[in-house]
């Protein structure tokens, strides 16, 4: 998968290292600002409110 | 290179991805939602501070307060002398994510009732993460445009996430008409689970009106 990509990149090697890295940063800007954001709430480590709803058993299921 | 060998090549490559995310995933949680929570809070007490000095509010009204809006500052002297929390309407993730949220149900600071806030214990800026040290007698105190109010912490338990009761006007105790005026922290426990709340009961003993730089006793007082 990787080699595959690595083969595919243009240019000589010192290109394909620059734009595997930016493409690296873009994964994880995609994945601090977008999908970790929406992942989150959906998972039980920020519950800390009183609350009828709440998951007695502390699966945080949200309302 | 078979097929069956490459297939096993990619979904190796897959794992090793997969766990990269996760590692990614922790770090966020762990220093960039504090990072991001602290600019915000800090933010906010700032333009708090600005506005007050600006133009000297009257008592904090629900009515005229939007959600998500920081109307107090909170400090607790056991927690540090620079111990300083945006108090902000609300309990939303968003609004804990730029302070402590209070409760939009309950009583205003001062207030004969049960003044109550819900804090992170652990990411998001994690005001709360060392409550669990506050003992009986330590001093909460909460900074309005107008008055700093000091409470003294009375009770501290554990109870199910379900125990709404908790910031009940008499805590725990549904119908009973309040005459103190009392303030309630919540926070998960333990810290890094959510499947229990750790709750502090404080009472008001202390209000005192704001100017010319006056200061309450339990943060050092003096003018």
């Amino acid at each position: 998968m990787y080699a595959w990509l690595w083969r595919h990149l243009p240019g000589p090697t010192a290109v394909r290292v620059v734009i595997a890295l930016l493409l690296f940063v873009g994964v994880v800007a995609v994945l601090f600002l977008w999908v970790f954001p929406w992942v989150e709430p959906r998972l039980p480590f920020t519950d800390v409110t009183v609350d009828e709803s709440a998951s007695a058993a502390g699966l945080g299921l949200r309302p | 290179m078979s097929a069956a060998r490459r297939a096993t090549g990619v979904v190796g490559e897959l794992l090793i991805t997969a766990g990269v995310v996760v590692l990614l995933f922790v770090g966020y949680q762990l220093v960039w939602t504090n990072v991001q929570a602290d600019r915000v809070a800090a933010g906010k007490i700032d333009s708090l501070e600005q506005t007050w000095q600006e133009e000297p509010p009257t008592k904090p009204d629900v009515e005229t307060i939007r959600d998500g809006e920081a109307f107090a500052i909170l400090r607790i002297p056991r927690l540090g002398q620079n111990y300083r929390v945006p108090i902000v309407q609300g309990i939303t993730l968003d609004d804990l994510a730029s302070g402590v949220g209070h409760y939009p149900e309950t009583a205003m600071p001062g207030e004969v009732g049960n003044f109550s806030v819900a804090g992170h214990r652990a990411t998001n800026g994690e005001p709360f993460a060392y409550l669990d040290q506050l003992n009986k007698g330590d001093a909460v105190v909460v900074e309005t445009g107008t008055t700093w109010f000091t409470y003294k912490v009375t009770d501290e338990y554990i109870v199910p996430p379900t125990q709404v009761g908790v910031i009940l006007p008499v805590p725990n105790e549904p119908g009973a008409e309040p005459r103190k005026a009392l303030m309630t922290l919540t926070t998960c426990n333990p810290r890094w689970a959510s499947y229990e709340r750790l709750i502090f009961h404080a009472k008001l003993v202390d209000e005192l009106g704001k100017g010319n730089g006056v200061r309450p006793d339990a943060l050092g007082g003096g003018a």
